[in-house]
């Protein structure tokens, strides 16, 4: 599990809502709208209790619908959902008892602040005094209090999404379910708003469902991530297993930057790409790549060394003669643009800044240790 | 002349506004408000002037509005009738309204332009052909005696009420469709995940949002309904005739303008009180608007 509790931001509260997460089960779950291809096509997934669950992917990939059909709001055509081992299935969404975050906060714009977090508890026919000590409670939770009596159009974004927060977890939902809860916002309020949700995640301790195509959000709120592709998950991790040890072509290249050189035949104990021959150590060939017809080597950039010439390079290592197209320096690092020899494959460094420096045009050695490279399917 | 001595002598007004000549937008609505002005106001203040028996100021005319035992009933005959039509095209005119935001534009014109085909429609065509339709022996009748029953709309108040919907429901439909296609249809399933079924989110959540069109659809279709003459006049009977038949009556054949001008007084104000109503409560001043125009071109 890589470390999301390294936050300063203390535990202000007791946990408003004290409840073990629900356990979220989808098995073989298809969405078809009778399209060229289905939505959502074979998803398999166990959200864990309590679990910080993100749906990445690209738009189109099924993330949405996945948490739609999670949500009831989109039936199934086929598969099977269940929390904490019970079939909801068939379940309508006001029987589901999950809380549902939105992108454009759907707050209700005839009711004030109260008014819409009281909602869920007044449809649960909860007792008017419990009702108002919970909503205090949970304003307090999302740093709301004393907004009561004003209506959500005179918040600011941030802060109708605080409000809906409330209102999504006020009655001590299932789970909470967030499509996309933070594409509105502009860059500094989104992070605020994440760790905000992150401590919210830590002090409730429910199950949170997270759905975003960005791949930074995802890296930094998640326990595990999902990684959608057309309908299907194509990888599901801890952040840095995706990051560091992906399957496919696909995970390595949608998170984060790499150096990807295609190969031509299988790997084995060496690879090839053009007249380069490689050491590959079997620990970093992922599974899929090992049954896969097409394979690529990946090396992240921050992997990616420069040498001047060819014989710096430490006995061992795996090296491409390149020639330097671009630098970008960025304060702490630059970012080095590569060519590899006469291919058209773009190459990626990032060195300290103190690194020698390197002119556009020059040629180099760009090398990298052999267990820093990964092999994936393609 | 004057306008250069004022320049002169008060450059702090002058100053802000920039070496650019105010622009008099105003004057675009000069001959607007000429027409109005004599063709509107003038009449009116006449109307209002013969009412109140200038230049000996009496409110005989007033008095006997109440007193005469018909202007009262047929006013409230009038109300009742336009209260049936309201209802009506408000029953009629929510779902047709509602399933208007749920098609695709081109669905959508199609639904638009049915509705307004009665409104383009020449208003003595329209009504002989309800005439034809719930005269005995029509359609309907035939319909109803089927079940045994005798029903004969010709004549009376309901058939007036029906016929006048026809082309009064675009006035119910257009403000509802524009309150209801502004609600974001995500509230409902925010709704629907707080935990409300399909009809309690629609009653809690969607029928409030859509208050402002349903107050202004009634309010317009109220207040026109008051100022039907031709629709009651074909398709009712004389003992059950309406307000604006008994104007016309006074003035074309009784030639009793001041009484007249008294009733139209009165209908004058209650409209306007509506409208103010409707308001403050959440309609749009547009309504007063479409009042004014259709008032006159059912009256031709």
């Amino acid at each position: 599990m890589p470390a999301t509790t390294t936050s300063t931001v203390a535990p202000t509260a007791a946990p408003a809502v004290p409840r073990a997460g629900t356990q979220i089960r989808l098995t073989d779950v298809v969405k078809d709208y009778g399209l060229a291809v289905p939505a959502v096509d074979g998803v398999s997934l166990t959200i864990e209790p309590g679990e910080f669950m993100t749906l990445l992917g690209p738009s189109g990939s099924g993330k949405t619908t996945t948490l739609n059909l999670i949500a009831g709001f989109e039936t199934l055509t086929s598969g099977r959902i269940a929390f904490n081992g019970d079939d909801v299935s068939s379940l309508p969404p006001h029987k589901r008892d999950l809380g549902m975050l939105f992108q454009n906060y759907a707050l209700f714009p005839h009711m004030t602040v109260a008014q819409n977090v009281a909602y869920p508890l007044r449809e649960r026919k909860v007792p008017k005094a419990e009702i108002t000590r919970r909503v205090a409670e949970v304003l307090e939770l999302v740093q709301l209090t004393g907004r009561d009596d004003n209506v959500p159009s005179q918040l600011s974004g941030g802060q109708q999404q605080r409000v809906a927060l409330a209102r999504a977890i006020v009655f001590d939902p299932k789970a909470l379910l967030l499509d996309e809860p933070l594409g509105a916002l502009d860059r500094n309020l989104r992070g605020a708003l994440q760790a905000e949700i992150q401590r919210i995640h830590r002090e409730v301790g429910s199950t949170f469902v997270f759905v975003t195509h960005d791949q930074e959000e995802a890296m930094s709120l998640s326990d595990r991530i999902a990684l959608f592709n057309s309908g299907r998950i194509e990888q599901v991790g801890s952040p840095e297993t995706l990051y560091r040890a992906p399957e496919t072509l696909f995970t390595a290249t949608f998170l984060g930057d790499s150096n990807v050189f295609e190969l031509a035949q299988a790997p084995g104990s060496t690879v090839v790409w053009g007249d380069r021959t490689w050491a590959v150590e079997p620990r970093t060939v992922s599974d899929r790549a090992r049954a896969a017809e097409h394979a690529a080597l990946m090396v992240r950039p921050e992997d990616v060394r420069i040498a001047q010439r060819a014989d710096e390079v430490p006995a061992g290592a795996n090296a491409v003669p390149a020639r330097v197209t671009d630098v970008h320096y960025l304060g702490s690092y630059r970012n080095v643009v590569l060519s590899y020899g006469s291919s058209d494959v773009v190459g990626r460094a990032r060195l300290d800044a103190s690194e020698t420096q390197l002119a556009v045009g020059q040629d180099v050695v760009a090398w990298w240790r052999v267990e820093r490279q990964r092999v994936v399917s393609r | 002349m004057t306008v250069l001595a004022r320049e002169r002598t008060d450059p702090g007004r002058s100053a802000p506004a920039g070496r650019r000549a105010p622009r008099p937008h105003w004057l675009l609505l000069v001959p607007a408000l000429g027409l109005l002005g004599v063709v509107l106001l003038i009449p009116l203040a006449q109307s209002f002037l013969r009412s109140v028996g200038a230049p000996d100021l009496t409110d005989e005319h007033y008095r006997l509005l109440f007193t005469d035992g018909v202007t009262l009933t047929v006013l409230l005959r009038t109300a009742q009738t336009a209260l049936l039509v309201t209802v009506i095209a408000f029953v009629l005119g929510y779902p047709y309204a509602y399933v208007m935001t749920r098609v695709g534009p081109r669905m959508r014109a199609v639904l638009l332009v049915i509705v307004l085909v009665p409104f383009w429609t020449s208003v003595m065509a329209r009504n002989f052909a309800w005439i034809l339709i719930l005269q005995r022996g029509g359609p309907v009748d035939e319909f109803f005696q089927l079940f045994g029953l005798d029903v004969v709309l010709y004549g009376s108040v309901s058939g007036v009420a029906i016929a006048m919907s026809q082309v009064l429901l675009p006035f119910m439909v257009l403000p509802l469709f524009s309150a209801l296609s502004g609600i974001d249809r995500r509230l409902l399933l925010a709704a629907r995940g707080l935990g409300s079924s399909p009809l309690v989110a629609f009653w809690k959540i969607y029928w409030p949002l859509s208050r402002a069109g349903v107050t202004a659809g009634l309010i317009l279709v109220f207040t026109l309904s008051l100022g039907f003459y031709v629709t009651p006049a074909l398709l009712g009977t004389p003992q059950e005739s309406l307000i604006a038949q008994l104007l016309a009556q006074r003035t074309t054949q009784l030639l009793d303008f001041a009484g007249a001008g008294a009733l139209g007084m009165l209908v004058l104000v209650i409209t306007l009180v509506l409208v103010a109503w409707a308001n403050r409560i959440g309609g749009t001043v547009s309504a007063i608007g479409v009042v004014a125009t259709t008032g006159t071109k059912e009256q031709r």
